[in-house]
């Protein structure tokens, strides 16, 4: 619908506008938003210093705070035992509530989601920078830092700059094998990693109608990867579906306008389309996979984890070209599941002993070797393939090692053959 | 805030991510005079030992990109950077660094008019980025005044305080 501008208005203009209390908002524009819910991890424990000193006594509203340890749970260092510290007495003080703590825990974007803590037409804050996720929720989820945290805990707000938007427009459908993770890897060598930086990118055309709202969660949560505010993808009846038994509070859809104005609109034909690899040292550093598996990249560990990819439907997909398999003689393969209630499933299912028989380690839930400062980090010159979603220099641990990100598919057959592998030729 | 900012520039290349500034086994740091004894290790070694109060930052394009993490502009600060100007930033370290009172500046094309040990001559209102040395220049859209203040204020915590201090007492926020 049209109004005096003469063109109709994005969907992350639209929940801007929602969140400002305007009847519409342009890009560029600074507004103050209300923010729907704010959730802190580790790094929360850096807020609470700039929250006294601001003078701050109570949070604005304790129902619209989550806090999700997850970066080093259960705590592996005793500076990550502090943190914890730091946020379980503050949590006590200011009567936060939902805290998800060591034995509830999960990476914090997968807490929310599964729990309906972030609905259609939030504005949603996180202490992370994949907070981005949670756009698949028809939401405007961004990162922010500590310090903005604390003025969003004090006050209920932020200031944003109303983001331009880049339509990712997809059609077609996914060849075996080929996985949602593969669209973002391509949408990332396309618009790379500068290419949506401070806007959003929103995600349009029946493939992505199509999607189930944990592949939703994947394409938005590389967003972040390519610089935006949020990745958004309009809410639909598998939206409502997904959030039917655990929305937290009351829902606004909103969708795009037919006539809404983008900056750039990118039209993507999935049928034929390879799965994709990111090669060192960036995520936009995008292959078709093919060529890469004509290198014999041999690895020296396997990782299927992280927000991008650690919920039981890719967990289900590792399994099942794992099982009677066996992770190939000298590959560490690390499995480490997005969630406690994943973890569950997983031994319910009997995932977890398909990996452990096939040589595998399964961990309780975590961010576990995403991002290199917890557990299964790298030595120099050694090389990984993972499922997650960064792979700059440093980022897993040696600052010379070398990561390929792909996805859950592509690890397991990689952990299987000892070298980049395409999961197709096991299907 | 200064108006005119002038100090010896280091120079770094373009998509220096957060994991480049502070890696990841640093994140349970929260001394920020612990943290600096580590910022850029990957990126620039030698700068946690060499730089001195009121260096300043001049970058490539997607300065800082990759994580949310404040440790990165917070041993900044801590070492006491000057300024931080870039072709272009990751939108979480911007407003980090602005939040921390760190002046904060895209201004395209700066990375090409300097090397490591010129002297940049950085003015905020008019937005002009000079070097000292060559006399070449760039010119930026001056910060929002949103973001003016901010900075004028020290960072969003004195902001955020002024304005809960105003509620307390009754009157309208400044």
């Amino acid at each position: 619908m049209s109004d005096a501008r003469g063109h109709g208005a994005t969907l992350a203009e639209k929940v801007l506008s929602r969140a400002s209390g305007l009847d519409h908002v342009v890009p560029g524009q600074i507004v103050e938003g209300s923010v729907d819910l704010a959730m802190m991890h580790e790094q929360g424990a850096q807020t609470v210093a700039p929250f006294h000193q601001m003078g701050a006594v109570k949070v604005w509203d304790p129902d619209r705070v989550v806090i999700a340890i997850d970066h080093w749970v259960p705590a592996s260092t005793e500076g990550a035992a502090v943190l914890h510290r730091i946020l379980r007495k503050f949590a006590a003080e200011t009567g936060l509530t939902h805290f998800y703590d060591v034995g509830r825990h999960g990476i914090c974007h997968q807490i929310l989601a599964e729990n309906g803590w972030v609905v259609p037409g939030d504005l949603a804050v996180g202490t992370d920078s994949h907070t981005n996720m949670l756009g698949a929720m028809g939401s405007v989820s961004a990162g922010i830092g500590p310090t903005e945290m604390a003025a969003v805990l004090a006050l209920g707000r932020l200031w944003l700059k109303v983001p331009p938007t880049i339509q990712v427009r997809v059609r077609g459908s996914f060849g075996k094998g080929v996985t949602a993770k593969d669209l973002v890897l391509r949408v990332l060598g396309e618009v790379r990693t500068t290419g949506a930086t401070y806007k959003a990118v929103e995600f349009t055309g029946p493939t992505i109608r199509g999607l189930s709202m944990p592949e939703r969660f994947t394409i938005c949560n590389m967003t972040t990867e390519m610089g935006a505010k949020t990745g958004i993808v309009g809410p639909d009846e598998k939206t409502f579906e997904y959030l039917a038994k655990t929305a937290k509070h009351p829902m606004h859809p909103m969708t795009a306008d037919s006539d809404a104005q983008y900056e750039r609109t990118i039209d993507i034909a999935v049928d034929g389309m390879p799965p994709m690899v990111a090669c060192p040292y960036s995520p936009d550093n995008v292959r078709p996979l093919t060529d890469v598996v004509r290198e014999h990249v041999k690895v020296d560990q396997v990782f299927l984890g992280s927000c991008t990819n650690a919920r039981i439907e890719d967990l289900r997909e590792g399994a099942a070209l794992m099982k009677g398999r066996k992770v190939a003689h000298g590959v560490r393969f690390i499995v480490s599941p997005a969630s406690t209630p994943i973890y569950d499933q997983c031994l319910h299912e009997g995932i977890i002993e398909t990996f452990t028989d096939a040589g595998a380690v399964f961990t309780n839930s975590s961010c576990s070797a995403c991002f290199g400062g917890n557990m299964g980090i790298l030595a120099p010159d050694e090389v990984c393939a993972s499922s997650s979603n960064r792979n700059f220099p440093g980022r897993m641990g040696a600052k010379e090692a070398r990561i390929y990100l792909m996805s859950p598919a592509a690890v397991v057959a990689t952990a299987i053959k000892g070298e980049i592998a395409d999961p197709r030729e096991l299907l | 805030m200064k108006d005119v900012i002038e100090g010896r520039v280091w120079t770094l290349g373009a998509d220096v991510d957060t994991d480049q500034i502070i890696s990841g086994k640093y994140l349970t740091i929260i001394d920020p005079d612990e943290l600096k004894k580590h910022v850029f290790e990957i990126a620039l070694p030698e700068f946690a030992h060499e730089a001195r109060a009121g260096d300043i930052i001049v970058a490539d394009e997607n300065f800082a990109c990759g994580s949310s993490r404040e440790h990165a502009p917070q041993a900044m600060r801590a070492i006491g950077v000057g300024a931080v100007v870039a072709d272009s930033f990751a939108r979480i370290f911007y407003r980090n660094a602005i939040n921390l009172g760190i002046p904060t500046v895209e201004a395209r094309g700066v990375h090409a008019i300097f090397e490591k040990g010129d002297t940049a001559r950085i003015e905020m209102t008019s937005g002009r980025v000079t070097n000292l040395r060559t006399g070449a220049s760039v010119s930026f859209p001056p910060l929002p005044h949103h973001l003016l203040d901010l900075l004028e204020a020290g960072g969003l915590v004195e902001k955020v305080r002024r304005e809960l201090e105003a509620r307390a007492a009754g009157g309208s926020p400044p």
